[in-house]
């Protein structure tokens, strides 16, 4: 394998035998990036220093890496893809971004996204879509597309992207990476450009699961800037890389193995289990009865939280700002007006109207109020099952990658995209995406494996068993 | 008609804000002061930036847990934050961190005297924390309108009143009495001139005995007690008179306009917003321990009321003295401190409530403005007591003192203000006023003994006021009698 092509912990592991240096892994990086992120376009913006600056030799983790665009770098543009952040340049670095730096991981660049991370597809970017590396006719999917691009197609070796309903996971499946979704304050916000702030988690996008370990430890822990996120000490989470699921107890949810599911799809994650089975694992059948609800109300919660962060975005302070060739109503509300309407994209306007309706006087009980008790009969289900099981296994993506253009004129079918991925959100527990093979279309297929919260060392466990009996996240694209 | 006037009740409830006087801002660390150079106190926090959250300030929510203690409110253990959604330019978030649903605290009561010794007591609704907003400035030559954020971020607390309030003045006299308490709690400036409290009120009126209540206006932008209290009887009028002509009162936020002394129309009920509140995300609810508030509340100083009767008790005051001294809590602390030196607390009181008062109204300051040691203050009581000063030169005395920062002994040496006892120069006065005055001394001869003091006063406006009035009028009896 080339250079570029490797783990961080193969690059850590080489860079201790000297058999390679962090010059040599950034050169070998830039130039993957310069041959084929033509094809795929991931990267919005390349940092100056990223891997042209000589690394200390005294950094601990010298492995380049990739942000997703909604994460603040001090002084790097910071727009969520979004025509409304044009031009607006943190003074501040995202917590998650400090202690990456801290530990001395060189930041490629910002990389693609749905706009404020509102699809499923990154097709909504201001920047154009971002393609998926097995196929360039495809999309990624999203939001985290551009994260999980660039780890497929070897142009980072990982990268960081966040996830409110599935928007590490739905991508890293799609492009045949890791991706996983710490529990709900595990993972400090601050400098996370909120899109729905009590489902919004940062996570790691890699090639493997101890990667996806190794930059949990990096970014996990408590964080005074941050006063959802929990004040727990963060195990060596590659302490529970163990080869060993003997004795599990493994839920399946009748509720995940739905009609309409793409049939190459069910059989991957049904030969999954089977591994898992023969290596120990006990499967159980459980139900999440409230399930059908979770899209719906993800789609209440979410959009409402989104109207509300997204309100800032008003052309007084930063970014965009516009007022009409001739004076409507007033210069202050025509500022608005035009600001917004010219700023944010289709979806993103769908979703404020979704969310300020929802919260309006008359409209709140029926729905946001509604939104957050199913909100509450989600998790318990959740907590019912994990008294029975230590981990429970879903298809993360009913379908793989499908083509750029197909479902974006259709909201609903890209909504239910991330049908089998929301739960984990609305219930604040750990998930993460791991590749189980391929479609009949060539195409990736990724497993989800959720815990109880803050029980990611069982996550990760179940994980690696399965990923070190099969050779499917050994796979690299040839672009 | 008069009749008709007889028959309305008017009905008025107040929200007053008050900022907090933490040393910083309710989510962020940036300094909680007034005055500053615009947006040098702001950082991404309180400045709203993308990706950025808050993180509650403990000081204002021990703070605010104080408020509603001395309002003999309910607290609310478990703290949760909203969002009021809106637009404006010195909201940076586009919506506030308030709270809703849940304030913490509820449920409270003060009273206000209503004249002849009673009391009237006045329930508190509900206070709440909140953040406050920016500042707008307009400058008219500009084309643009530019933004003050230093305000953005300082902890508010929102005191509501049920509708009790029946007149003006009870409002007036609520806002003082609540001012009082709160100044007790040191946890505010409590000035309205630089906007640390701000009040609004509502008002309607309907016809006595009737128990729903009328239409109501709501009306901002009062500067002063006095402005609230103006507004409120401008609109009181106006409700009546538009009522008595076959109209009705529409619902709608009216603007105080000072000059005029007038209402105008700020928005009418159909621009009223949709706050579209909901629970902020960004903060997590949680529960402040019992034994928390309890703390707070032992911590409490004593209130006005508990004030005034320990110092009617203690210092044997009469409740008018007292009065005067509780109404201004540095008054109270500088009158105890006086009374820890000096015995007579009665004749403390009458200085304070006497000559340095005086002092304090002509200069239209307050104690705490001036730097008035309790040494110099009793120095000058005991000068007198040891007849050297007089009363008028004790009172000339204090003024040096205050305008000059002096102490009481440099500024009697350097004004010369010590009485003269010493008899030989005050026989030489008294031998010219007795050759002055022949006909009184004929009458006091006389057995016309009343007229002696003609002559002390005769001396001492020689003497300028610096002789000792007792010992001249010894020393004329002496040569006299």
């Amino acid at each position: 394998m080339e250079l570029y092509e490797l783990t961080a912990h193969e690059l850590l592991d080489q860079i201790k035998n000297n058999a390679t240096t962090p010059r040599d892994i950034q050169q070998s990086l830039k130039e993957q990036i310069e041959r084929v992120d033509q094809k795929v376009h991931a990267y919005v913006r390349l940092f100056a220093d990223g891997l042209n600056a000589i690394p200390d030799p005294q950094n601990a983790c010298p492995i380049p890496i990739a942000i997703k665009d909604n994460m603040c770098v001090s002084g790097q543009e910071t727009t969520c893809a979004s025509t409304i952040l044009a031009g607006f340049v943190p003074p501040y670095d995202a917590t998650v971004i400090q202690r990456i730096k801290t530990q001395g991981c060189p930041l490629i660049g910002h990389v693609n996204m749905d706009e404020f991370a509102f699809g499923s597809s990154t097709e909504t970017s201001c920047y154009g879509p971002t393609s998926n590396p097995w196929n360039l006719e495809c999309v990624p999917g999203g939001s985290s597309g551009g994260s999980a691009a660039v780890v497929a197609s070897s142009e980072s070796v990982w990268a960081i992207g966040s996830d409110t309903g599935g928007s590490i996971r739905q991508p890293a499946a799609l492009c045949g990476i890791v991706g996983m979704k710490p529990t709900y304050g595990r993972v400090s916000r601050y400098g996370l450009i909120a899109f729905a702030s009590s489902l919004d988690q940062i996570g790691p996008l890699t090639k493997d699961v101890r990667d996806s370990a190794l930059l949990l430890n990096i970014i996990a822990g408590p964080d005074p800037m941050d006063s959802t996120c929990i004040d727990r000490p963060v195990p060596d989470y590659t302490q529970s890389l163990v080869n060993d699921v003997r004795g599990l107890k493994i839920g399946i949810p009748k509720e995940y193995f739905i009609e309409g599911m793409q049939p190459d799809v069910k059989a991957r994650v049904l030969d999954a289990i089977k591994l898992l089975k023969k290596q120990g694992a006990e499967f159980v059948d459980i139900t999440l009865p409230h399930t059908e609800y979770a899209v719906a109300t993800y789609y209440i919660i979410g959009t409402a939280e989104a109207s509300s962060n997204l309100a800032r975005y008003d052309g007084v302070q930063y970014g965009l700002r516009k007022q009409p060739d001739h004076l409507r109503k007033s210069t202050l509300v025509d500022m608005y007006e035009e600001t917004r309407s010219r700023g944010f994209g289709k979806e993103a306007k769908r979703r404020v109207m979704l969310g300020a309706y929802s919260l309006s006087a008359g409209y709140y009980d029926a729905y946001y109020l509604k939104g957050l008790k199913v909100r509450t009969l989600i998790k318990q289900d959740f907590d019912k099952a994990f008294d029975i099981v230590d981990a429970i296994i879903t298809p993360t993506s009913p379908t793989t990658a499908f083509k750029i253009g197909e479902k974006i004129d259709d909201p609903l079918a890209m909504y239910l995209s991330d049908i089998y991925t929301i739960s984990a959100n609305l219930a604040g527990i750990p998930a993460i995406s791991i590749p189980c093979g391929f479609g009949n279309d060539g195409l990736p297929v990724g497993l989800q494996i959720m815990t109880k919260p803050f029980d990611e060392e069982m996550m990760f466990r179940v994980a690696y068993a399965y990923e070190q009996n099969t050779e499917w996240h050994k796979q690299r694209v040839q672009l | 008609m008069n009749q008709l006037k007889q028959e309305f009740e008017t009905v008025i409830g107040l929200e007053v804000h008050l900022q907090l006087n933490t040393a910083t801002k309710i989510f962020c660390g940036c300094a909680n002061v007034f005055g500053d150079d615009p947006n040098t106190n702001t950082c991404p926090v309180c400045l709203g930036l993308p990706g950025t959250l808050p993180v509650l300030n403990k000081q204002a929510l021990f703070s605010s847990i104080k408020i509603g203690l001395a309002l003999n409110c309910q607290i609310n253990p478990y703290i949760k934050f909203d969002r009021k959604n809106y637009y404006y330019p010195d909201l940076p978030k586009g919506y506030q961190i308030s709270q809703f649903d849940l304030p913490v605290a509820w449920d409270g009561h003060i009273d206000i005297s209503v004249g002849n010794g009673q009391k009237k007591t006045i329930r508190i609704k509900r206070a709440h924390m909140e953040e406050d907003a920016g500042k707008l400035i307009h400058d008219n030559n500009a084309d643009c309108s530019l933004v003050d954020y230093n305000r953005t971020g300082t902890p508010l607390m929102e005191i509501v009143t049920e509708p009790d309030l029946r007149f003006s003045q009870e409002a007036y006299d609520y806002l003082h009495i609540l001012k009082l308490t709160l100044q007790y709690l040191n946890i505010s400036d409590c000035d309205m001139e630089k906007g640390s409290l701000r009040c609004d009120a509502n008002i309607s009126i309907r016809p006595k005995g009737q128990t729903t209540l009328g239409t109501k206006t709501e009306l901002k932008n009062m500067n002063s007690f006095k402005a609230v209290k103006a507004a409120l009887e401008y609109e009181e009028k106006r409700h009546r008179k538009v009522i008595l002509d076959g109209g009705q009162i529409s619902q709608e936020t009216l603007l105080w306009d000072e000059n005029r002394q007038r209402t105008l129309t700020m928005r009418t009920k159909e621009d009223a917003h949709d706050y579209r509140y909901f629970s902020e995300p960004d903060l997590v609810p949680f529960v402040v321990d019992e034994k928390a508030i309890q703390d707070i509340k032992n911590s409490l100083p004593e209130n006005p009321d508990e004030k005034l009767e320990r110092f009617i008790r203690d210092y044997e005051l009469s409740s008018y003295d007292a009065g005067i001294l509780v109404a201004d809590l540095s008054l109270a602390n500088f009158f105890e401190d006086c009374a820890k030196m000096y015995p007579d607390t009665k004749k403390i009181c009458n200085w304070i409530n006497g000559a340095l008062l005086q002092e304090l109204n002509a200069r239209k300051l307050n104690l705490k403005d001036i730097d008035l040691s309790v040494n110099d203050f009793i120095a000058i009581i005991k000068k007198v007591d040891g007849n050297i000063l007089s009363n008028l030169a004790a009172k000339d005395a204090l003024r040096y003192v205050i305008d000059t920062g002096k102490s009481t002994e440099e500024i009697i040496k350097e004004k010369g203000l010590a009485q003269v006892s010493d008899e030989g120069s005050l026989l030489v006065v008294i031998d010219e006023v007795i050759k002055e005055n022949e006909t009184v001394v004929q009458e006091i001869k006389s057995g016309k003994e009343s007229a002696i003091g003609f002559l002390i006063g005769q001396a001492m406006r020689k003497t300028k006021g610096k002789a000792n009035p007792k010992k001249v009028g010894d020393l004329i009896k002496q040569k006299l009698l």
